[in-house]
């Protein structure tokens, strides 16, 4: 932001609002206020967290299960349920943070989201603080998945600081995967096409992934899908952290960073449409 | 509820060398076809209440979308305290408390949660948050009901809400685009009160708009009547009626102004965007 000519600001003395010189350098306070009103509505009602729960536990015991006796899938010497484990985790954050432009859609149709890009906040920064929102619901799912791991018997690696790294990993996971939604939501406008989109390309996201099983297996023109597809770097930076695999890291989380920050390049230059 | 003779200033008269605190010259804005706003011109000085009035879809909205910098001018320009909306809307911004027509509480949080949203959003410092935002409620009358999800509450005090949502800021320019629309009489009553109450206490300058006759003549020190995008006539309400003769009401004044064709407003977005989210609480 440009400084103002006092001139032409100094109309009335009043005692005006006490605000910073710029909007820019409270970035990161503005955007970590949409994760603490994120984490407020998760106090109050808590049901979601409990049905969230509940997709998950099916994979790994279904589908997991199941697979775990075929052994057609080549895990490295894993057995597939840890295998699976970091995938479903991933999954699960995924299937959060695709739809939450519903969220900005439903503010959008109410008047939240005009007042909220009244104030003086970049909407990058609205953005992004929307972006690690979707992020704070989708770390439920990295507890809810090491809870069920416990209980099947799956063997992930609970070092404190692997644990804080899967974090980032689905922060920045969710981090793409919902301005990816926020930036549709800006070019469709409606919940209705929004949700048709969400539910047209979560499951390709998900298979065309390692989340199941390595991209290896796939045709190679899907295996071309997979390496593009940040859930896969999402999948391999879990495995390399929860089950101590020897996979690429800094790879993983580079493509996940310029994944999200792209997200959030793109989002906030479709979500002004919302506005209008 | 009659017009409280309380604030001792010349109402409407400019403040020799002041800056005014909204200025809108040749003011427009089409949607595709639609000419939302059309050359609209029109000043509020400082510590007046001024009203848009007319009919849905005659423009109010969009000419606030525009000072609220929701919205770029297309042609003209529009300024906020001498400060072009154009130019450097987060300034504008910082200057504004903004109650948009339709519902903008977040449901899911306390009263006192969706203040402290707007009170990190508007940059408050920490030290001085809580007290603001305790002032804000408070000026409100919502303090004893802070608690509570806002969820529980009635539209009076959503409506209540969402102005302490912009006061936390301590505006010089509160925004209130229909602020009554969809109240039972009494809440009505009660915002009248609130509104006047801040421009008393707190020399705050307030825009409005509305479609009640009613309300423009009690609130405003001077209106705009708005039809079609164009502003048809403006002046105190004391002013245009005495215009038009003893006895005319606003009513009359607008219809003199706008002619026979005020019913035909009214498409069906129209009526879809005014009731959207009024329904939802209480
Ligand atoms: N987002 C929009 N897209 C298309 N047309 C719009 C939009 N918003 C408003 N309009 C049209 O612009 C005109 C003015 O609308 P508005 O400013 O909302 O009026 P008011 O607030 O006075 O009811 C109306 O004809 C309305 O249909
Ligand atoms: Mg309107």
């Amino acid at each position: 932001m440009r400084s103002v000519p006092r001139a032409a600001v100094s109309g009335v003395s009043v005692e005006g609002p006490s605000s910073p010189p710029s909007p820019w350098l409270s970035f990161p306070e503005r955007a970590l206020t949409f994760c603490l009103a994120e984490l407020r509505r998760i106090r109050h009602d808590r049901t979601e967290l409990y049905t969230r729960a509940v997709q998950p536990a099916l994979w790994l015991l279904i589908f997991g299960k199941t697979f775990s006796h075929l052994r057609s899938i080549p895990t490295a010497g894993l057995p597939y349920l840890d295998y699976l484990a970091p995938g479903i985790m991933a999954q699960s954050a995924l299937f959060i943070a695709i739809f939450y432009g519903i969220t900005i859609i439903w503010e959008r149709d109410f008047g939240m989201l005009t007042k909220l890009l009244a104030t003086p906040t970049p909407r990058s920064a609205l953005v992004t603080g929307k972006a690690f929102a979707a992020g704070v619901r989708g770390i439920s799912q990295v507890v809810i998945v090491i809870l069920l791991s416990a209980i099947l018997g799956v063997t992930l690696d609970y070092n404190l600081l692997h644990l804080l790294g899967a974090v980032a990993v689905i922060l920045l996971g969710s981090a793409f995967f919902s301005t990816l939604s926020m930036a549709i939501a800006g070019i469709v406008l409606t919940r209705e096409r929004l949700m048709g989109i969400g539910q047209a390309i979560t499951m390709p996201l998900f298979f065309a992934s390692n989340a199941l099983y390595p991209v290896s297996l796939m045709p190679r023109w899907l295996q071309a899908i997979g390496f593009a597809n940040p859930l896969s770097y999402e999948v391999d930076a879990l495995r390399g952290l929860l089950l101590g695999l020897p996979t690429s890291l800094g790879t993983d989380f580079v493509a996940l960073v310029v994944a999200a920050f792209a997200g959030v390049t793109t989002a906030s230059l479709l979500v002004g449409r919302l506005a209008r | 509820m009659s017009r409280p003779q309380l604030r001792p200033r010349a109402a409407g008269s400019p403040v020799p060398g002041g800056v005014p605190a909204v200025a809108c010259e040749r003011l427009g804005f089409s949607f595709d076809s639609v000419r939302a706003v059309d050359r609209v011109c029109f000043e509020v000085q400082p510590g007046e209440v001024f009203g848009l009035l007319g009919p849905n879809g005659a423009g109010k909205t969009t000419t606030i979308r525009i000072l609220t910098t929701l919205l770029p001018p297309q042609e003209g320009s529009a300024h906020v305290f001498g400060i072009d909306v154009r130019k450097h809307p987060m300034a504008v911004r910082a200057a504004l408390g903004y109650v948009p027509q339709q519902l903008s509480v977040d449901a899911q949080l306390s009263g006192y949660e969706n203040v402290w949203l707007f009170a990190r959003l508007y940059g408050i410092p920490r030290r001085e948050r809580a007290a603001r935002i305790h002032d804000a409620l408070e000026t409100v009358g919502l303090a004893d009901a802070a608690r509570r999800l806002a969820s529980t509450y009635s539209g009076g005090m959503v409506r209540r809400l969402e102005l302490a949502q912009a006061l936390v800021n301590r505006p010089r320019l509160l925004v209130l685009d229909e602020p009554t629309i969809g109240l039972d009489p009494i809440a009505r009553g009660d915002v009248h009160e609130r509104i006047l109450q801040l421009v008393r206490e707190q020399t705050m300058t307030v825009l409005l708009t509305t479609h009640y006759m009613e309300e423009a003549d009690q609130l405003c020190d001077r209106v705009a009547l708005m039809h079609r995008g164009r502003i048809r006539a403006l002046g105190s309400p004391a002013e245009l009626k005495a215009a038009l003769g003893p006895g005319a009401s606003l009513e009359d004044v607008f219809r003199h102004h706008a002619g026979h064709d005020l019913e035909e407003g009214g498409t069906l977005r129209e009526v879809r965007t005014t009731r959207r989210g009024l329904g939802r609480f209480g």
